[in-house]
């Protein structure tokens, strides 16, 4: 990767043009007053076509995608993006319908969300989906919707609080705060599970439900699920099931058959499809049967990323009954292979097999000595950027300070893996003979480290012409 | 085992690392999980599928529906996408990776952000554009809730009664769950009406009205008056807007919006049966730390060099957890990067020809089809590339005869008229065979 320093509107010269359209009505003049127009034209960059491809791919080469190699980023899911699926989602015949088209002229979309609707229920063990979520916060949104609209639809107009664990991704919190609901944080134990006599005093008639990563944020699974899922069905609430750990229990286990009412997937995690940068996903929403009625909630202005939604069946289509019990456990295989190569330079907190992803606390000799500071979390996740590799997430969850949280996922090879392990061993090394090496990582990226703290003060969030 | 394309542990791979964490099989790996929750039997999915049966499974799906030319907007537009577009976004650097939370290797997405965020800017006049949210509809929705941020102690939000179906659906749907009451504008002569606007200003309560710039009618609203009247009783003025008219229309900066949302599809994203779209959110800068999503900003890396990075995340979930201005994390980032090669594609005249094509279209059409005597109009009032008609038959049957020639048009609304729409797309014989069809 190599520094690449221009935008777009840089590369602009009046009266150069990037597109080609035919000239009927092209110099119309438009019918309408002109109190209604805008006054100069938008700035937007003149440029040639040759100049937007050679610009964009210059940019694309100073990124790093699941194709350029190890993303071991915790809880994102950063599984090989198959190809095949990127030609179905571009075929033609789905790009150009309209989302209003009467349901009879679109047959083979219909379809396309029927199958994915009955093969998701059967791996999750719910009865139906809906796909109108774009992404994993926005599905948690509409569930915690679901779970109100059953409430209310009891008259049961007291249960304004969710139970929310503090090991939970942020969007748990969040998304019941926009949702209207109060957030009850429950402790976890010291074995980093939901601590269940922690649980008991929070339950009552005001209770709507609780949200459950199962794994959690630890990578360790909930076991005493059970008995949580009695405890709060018992208190007359609902257990919604965040499923953007769900990769590990892929044809292994079934949220539906634990207890749980509510959930959504994020197919950009669990199935395949592109992180794009950062979207688009999407988040559809499971509910077990008695929650059917409720799924009608509105979140988004037509049928959801359906373009997201055509990746995930060609996914699970490929996979099909004889691979798809192999998923989850390569993956939980992969991680627990990691760990335990890596534990004796890593401070594991809390020992205990794990599923897709687990925790470090920072190094076990950060070279810190008089005078000198040692090597933390971030040194170590920038060191690694220059060995050739995504960082891991870092500082989450927030029940350790220096949290280094690593998911290879099962499209990882024992090569890969080794690799990555003999690359971090190298790194504590550095650390305990120099944390210096580290604080400066990374050597050899596109940019070092950047002032972020000027980034907030002063925002500059907008190319200005300076001339 | 029988290798599985996308995994590639051998057996001989799969022991040795039990072997090194001590464990006899994968399955000793789930002994924490209750065994009566351990799914035994295989699930039941079809048969695994190779790579051309998929094809072909898809490919069969796509022809069982007729190939329609549309003819219809209501907020998803069949603008021309030229071919750089999918080239660029497939490139697997920008679609494989994760939100740029390492900078230092994802300079790629937070530039094209920088440039988006400008390019949403320029078009609105407005001084802050977040990275994206999932679309029109729940920009609409994330306004509302803004509104109410930046008022305190007041929750009413009024939304125009001329905005799109699915944008009022929406809303509504966030706002009964978060408590924010709702009020509505009338719509006069298909117009947002400024009498009922000042009326409900008077309940003292308002924290923000959101009025479309071109409305469910595909008539461009006269804002005159209205930012004026938001301002006197402090409450925002929230436009929603198709973004390639904002290329020609007067700016929500010049209506003086405070906000101003709307759904980038226009902007050169496929139709694709409503999604993957892009919602685009922009506001002036004493709002900008009440802004929902992502925001990416410049500065400098220790070698003192340009650089790029998400930035005021103190407004973010993943900081602030329930107090967030939002929960939206992952957002639309590959469909921002759509819209801004779109834009660096067309320029300024590119977008300026788009309008004036596209316009000058629907008003061939407008004219054609009041000459079959079939329909009569409806509203006496400027329009730019969507217009409603009032049939005068049966609309299921004209619907009809319409797929059977192979056009998508002449669309039911809720008040009984039908809605047509023409981009640069379709040229004055495919016009012709329309009305010919009818």
């Amino acid at each position: 990767m190599r520094y690449y320093d221009k935008l777009v509107f840089e590369l602009s010269k009046p009266g150069r043009s990037g597109f080609s359209l035919s000239q009927e009505w092209a110099d119309a003049p438009l019918d309408l007053d002109p109190a209604l127009l805008r006054v100069e034209a938008p700035v937007l960059p003149e440029v040639s076509e040759v100049d937007v491809v050679r610009h964009y791919t210059n940019l694309s080469q100073m990124n790093f995608g699941v194709d350029t190699g190890f993303y071991p980023l915790g809880s994102c899911t950063m599984k090989y993006n198959p190809k095949i699926n990127e030609e179905i989602a571009a075929l033609p015949a789905f790009l150009g319908l309209h989302p209003l088209q009467d349901p009879e002229t679109v047959k083979g979309a219909r379809t396309v969300l029927d199958w994915t609707d009955r093969l998701l229920a059967e791996i999750t063990g719910m009865k139906h989906f809906t796909f109108k979520p774009c992404a994993g916060a926005h599905g948690e949104l509409t569930g915690l919707m679901i779970l109100r609209e059953y409430h209310l639809s009891r008259g049961d107009e007291g249960r304004t609080k969710v139970i929310v664990p503090d090991s939970a991704h942020g969007t748990n919190p969040a998304s019941a705060a926009v949702c209207g609901l109060e957030i009850v944080e429950v402790k976890s134990n010291a074995a980093g599970l939901v601590d269940v006599e922690e649980l008991k005093p929070l339950l009552g008639p005001d209770i709507a439900g609780i949200m459950m990563t199962n794994p959690n944020t630890l990578g360790l699974f909930e076991k005493d699920i059970k008995e949580i899922a009695a405890l709060v069905h018992g208190c007359g609430g609902l257990l919604y099931y965040d499923g953007a750990n769900m990769n590990p229990l892929l044809g292994a286990v079934r949220p539906g058959d634990m207890g749980f009412d509510i959930m959504h997937l994020n197919l950009h995690k669990t199935f395949s499809t592109p992180h794009g940068g950062g979207g688009p996903g999407s988040g559809p929403v499971g509910v077990a049967e008695h929650l059917v009625p409720f799924l009608g909630v509105s979140t988004s202005g037509f049928h959801g990323n359906f373009g997201v939604i055509l990746r995930a069946l060609a996914y699970i289509l490929m996979l099909g009954k004889q691979n798809v019990h192999l998923a989850g456990r390569l993956a939980t295989l992969n991680a627990n292979y990691i760990k335990e190569c890596l534990r004796d330079a890593y401070k594991l907190p809390i020992d205990s097999v794990c599923k897709h992803e687990f925790v470090f606390d920072g190094l076990i000799d950060d070279g810190a000595c008089e005078g000198k500071a040692g090597a933390t979390t971030l040194d170590v996740a920038k060191r690694l950027l220059d060995f050739g590799y995504h960082a891991p997430t870092i500082y989450f969850p927030l029940l350790f300070h220096q949290a280094l949280m690593i998911e290879p996922t099962e499209t990882e090879s024992k090569e890969t893996l080794d690799d990555f392990i003999a690359v971090m061993h190298k790194i504590a090394e550095e650390a305990a003979a120099d944390p210096n090496i580290l604080h400066a990582a990374p050597h050899n990226a596109p940019i070092s480290r950047p002032d972020e703290t000027t980034a907030a003060r002063n925002p500059i969030l907008k190319w200005e012409n300076e001339n | 085992m029988a290798g599985f394309c996308y995994f590639p542990q051998t057996g001989e791979d799969i022991r040795q690392m039990l072997d090194r964490i001590g464990v006899t099989s994968m399955d000793d790996l789930y002994c924490d999980v209750p065994p009566e929750f351990l799914h035994k039997e295989e699930l039941n999915l079809p048969d695994a599928m190779s790579e051309q049966q998929v094809r072909h499974f898809f490919e069969s799906l796509a022809a069982m529906d007729p190939k329609l030319k549309v003819f219809v907007g209501a907020g998803a537009y069949d603008h021309y996408v030229p071919a750089v577009i999918p080239y660029i976004t497939s490139r697997s650097e920008f679609l494989t990776a994760y939100t740029p939370y390492q900078c230092e290797i994802s300079q790629g997405t937070l530039r094209y952000i920088f440039e988006y965020q400008t390019m949403i800017c320029n078009l609105t006049g407005l001084d802050v554009s977040n990275a994206s949210v999932y679309d029109g509809s729940t920009a609409a929705a994330e306004a509302m809730r803004m509104c109410v941020a930046c008022a305190r102690r007041k929750n009413t939000v009024l939304l125009s009664k001329a905005l799109l179906p699915q944008v009022l659906g929406v809303v509504k749907t966030y706002a009964k769950y978060a408590g924010i009451r709702l009020a509505f504008i009338e719509a006069e002569g298909g117009r947002t009406s400024l009498a009922s606007l000042k009326a409900q200003l008077e309940s003292g309560d308002v924290a923000g009205a959101i009025v479309p710039s071109v409305n469910r009618y595909g008539i461009v609203e006269d804002l005159t008056g209205f930012a004026e009247a938001l301002h006197a009783c402090d409450a925002l003025l929230v436009q929603y807007c198709d973004p390639s008219a904002l290329a020609v229309l007067k700016t929500p900066a010049e209506w003086d919006a405070d906000i101003a949302v709307g759904d980038g599809q226009s902007l050169g994203i496929p139709l694709c049966y409503g999604g993957p779209y892009v919602g685009f959110m922009a506001c002036k800068k004493a709002y900008m730390r009440k802004l929902p999503g992502r925001i990416v900003g410049q500065t400098v890396d220790a070698q003192g060099r340009r650089a790029f990075v998400l930035t005021l995340q103190a407004r973010e979930q993943h900081i602030r957890r329930e107090k967030a201005t939002s929960n939206i994390c992952s957002n639309e980032s590959l469909m921002a990067l759509w819209v801004t090669v779109y834009l660096s594609l067309m320029g300024p005249e590119g977008m300026r020809q788009v309008n004036a094509k596209s316009s000058a279209g629907a008003h061939y059409l407008y004219e054609k089809l009041l000459e079959t005597g079939k329909f009569e109009p409806v509203f006496d009032a400027p329009f730019l590339k969507e217009f409603v008609l009032k049939p005068l038959c049966n609309v299921n049957e004209l619907q009809q005869r319409l797929c059977d020639a192979g056009f998508f048009a002449a669309l039911k609304t809720e008040e009984g008229y039908v809605s047509f729409c023409v981009t640069e797309k379709h040229n004055r014989a495919e016009i012709d065979a329309l009305v010919a069809a009818i």
